[in-house]
């Protein structure tokens, strides 16, 4: 009887993990009302504001394909930010993160997980403000754009993801929510995501630079050609800032380990 | 009774410290396939520490820990081990079905999720979530999610506590079910009568380190009775032989004794020794019996 051989895990055992896995945490974010109904309702609701019923005149198209960039990069941010960041900070303080780490569960299953149910969220966002332009503030762009702003906005999700990963392995869980918001609602506004930089005062301009939110919005404008840019620099920003949020998040890791609450 | 069977978990001199406090200190501890092991000890003994240890989840200063004679961190080791750890909230809007689902996802081997429900007392609330549970129902999910791998050793880190009478009742019947069909148990808890209840053996621990082990008769019958204090020049040996004296200890100056009764053993004592100084006498339910057994450092186990 060689009961210590070790059997490696059948791919197929393994999927069914990572798909349960998953479901899950779709599930809990799905099923937590004060997740989903902010997620999805906020971007739509403010997007109504912004680029339909304020979007009239002769700068009527421009201002909705603005707010559709802007707004779209905000709705994406979220999911990222609350329902990764804040949840990876519960189960770390709470003690759930404990019994997983115990059971043979693969840990990666857990982390993709959570950036699934994180992009599944920014692409629901990303289509639901862009069935509004479409229908409501009288957008038309080319399929190739539809597309190209769809799928920057739903890979611009990870940055956020990275950057939850990094507060929820610092903060305790009680007060994950309110650094989130501290740092999501005065990051969109000074990334230029309610309002054209533009309109700020020039240092606040250059300070733009500083924040993920900022290059994932002018992306966002290139993708619907309001406002063209060079791409690469801001992707490759959007990589760096990624890296850094995960070495802050190795770190709070490191120095805050999981509890049993 | 179960010196002959192999070893499948050990501790051997770990020591572990948190900033100033030290945790565990020198610990050994040895777990045999088939048994049910009671770690009793009160808040702050180590117990939780030790369980974090034989899991992986925590490393050593000093010392080595072995689990199926592999590291704890294998997933080998991890397919043949399930864990109730003393967890404050699991994901509140899964239910106890999904949950269950999930956790089994991560064995080769787990039971059928109806079995589960059933072993664990909650098929009724199979599709209720984890928010909308009682307390005693929540506790026994996280019992389930031990078991539904249908594992060999099974770690249960204070599972009753903060659970009503009757919560507890039913979850020690859960375990002894499982026991029956042949898991090996590490169990941790506060309440010696729990420790009784379920384990072949106990062992008692304090400041993190081993204060007496014993089965549960011995362990209660070390400490029935009635604990006396003082300082005398009567010699132990001589103490050892009054009647009715079930053992004897010497910390520093001071002779610690056990006995049946406290009165015989005294008018002997003050007969021998008028000088006698320093008088203690206490005693003697089964609780704080215990709380005895862990209020100083003793060395009678070795």
């Amino acid at each position: 009887m060689n009961m210590n051989a070790v059997v490696a895990r059948p791919f197929s055992a393994t999927a069914r993990i990572y798909l349960l896995e998953a479901r899950s945490e779709l599930l809990r974010v799905w099923r937590t009302p004060g997740f989903a109904v902010p997620t999805l309702v906020f971007p739509a609701m403010f997007y109504l504001f912004f680029g339909v019923l304020l979007a009239k005149g002769e700068h009527g198209v421009e201002q909705s394909l603005y707010a559709l960039g802007g707004l779209g990069s905000f709705g994406v941010m979220t999911p990222g930010l609350f329902g990764f960041g804040v949840g990876f900070a519960i189960d770390r303080g709470m003690g759930w993160l404990q019994v997983k780490r115990a059971s043979p569960m693969p840990p990666a299953a857990y982390l993709l997980a959570k950036v699934a149910m994180a992009m599944l969220f920014a692409g629901i966002v990303s289509t639901l403000l862009c069935c509004m332009a479409a229908f409501l503030g009288h957008v038309s762009l080319a399929p190739g754009q539809w597309l190209t702003l769809l799928v920057t906005l739903v890979l611009g999700s990870i940055p956020f993801c990275a950057l939850g990963l990094a507060v929820g392995a610092w903060a305790k869980p009680q007060s994950a929510p309110a650094l989130v918001n501290l740092i999501y609602l005065p990051m969109s506004f000074l990334s230029g995501l309610w309002m054209p930089l533009q309109f700020l005062p020039a240092f606040m301009q250059k300070l733009a630079t500083v924040f993920p939110a900022y290059h994932l919005g002018r992306l966002a404008y290139a993708a619907t050609g309001v406002q063209p840019t060079e791409v690469l620099p801001h992707v490759l920003a959007l990589v760096g800032f990624t890296a850094i949020f995960l070495a802050l998040a190795a770190r709070g890791y490191r120095r805050n380990p999981p509890s049993n609450g | 009774m179960a010196q002959d069977r192999p070893i499948i978990a050990r501790l051997e001199g770990v020591s572990k410290r948190y900033g100033a406090v030290q945790a565990l200190d020198g610990l050994d501890l040895d777990v045999r396939r088939g048994e049910v092991l009671a770690v009793l000890g009160p808040n702050g003994a180590g117990k939780t520490t030790s369980i974090a240890l034989l899991l992986g989840l925590l490393q050593p200063d000093a010392g080595k820990v072995t689990l199926f004679d592999m590291s704890p961190m294998q997933r080998a080791v991890r397919e043949r081990c399930g864990v109730m750890l003393q967890v404050s909230r699991l994901p509140e809007p899964i239910t106890v079905r999904e949950h269950i689902q999930l956790f089994s996802s991560y064995y080769p081997k787990p039971l059928p999720i109806e079995e589960t429900l059933v072993l664990a007392g909650l098929t009724e609330v199979a599709d209720r979530r984890f928010g909308k549970l009682s307390g005693g129902q929540q506790q026994r999910l996280k019992f389930a999610l031990a078991l539904c791998g249908d594992p060999e050793l099974l770690f249960l880190d204070e599972p009753t506590a903060a659970l009503d009478v009757e919560a507890r009742r039913q979850l020690w019947d859960v375990i002894r079910a499982r026991v029956a069909r042949g898991t090996t148990v590490l169990l941790t808890t506060h309440y010696l009568e729990e420790a009784d209840a379920l384990a072949d053996r106990i062992v008692v621990v304090d400041h993190g380190k081993l204060v007496v082990a014993g089965s549960p008769a011995e362990i209660k019958a070390r400490s029935a009775g009635r604990r006396i204090r003082c300082v005398t020049r009567v010699s132990a040996e001589n103490v050892a032989r009054m009647a009715g004296v079930k053992d004897v200890s010497r910390h520093g100056a001071a002779l610690e004794i056990l006995a049946a009764r406290a009165e015989p053993v005294l008018r002997e004592l003050l007969s021998q020794d008028p000088d006698l100084s320093d008088l203690e006498v206490s005693g003697a339910g089964l609780e704080q019996a215990f709380l005895a057994l862990t209020r100083q450092p003793q060395k009678e186990a070795a």
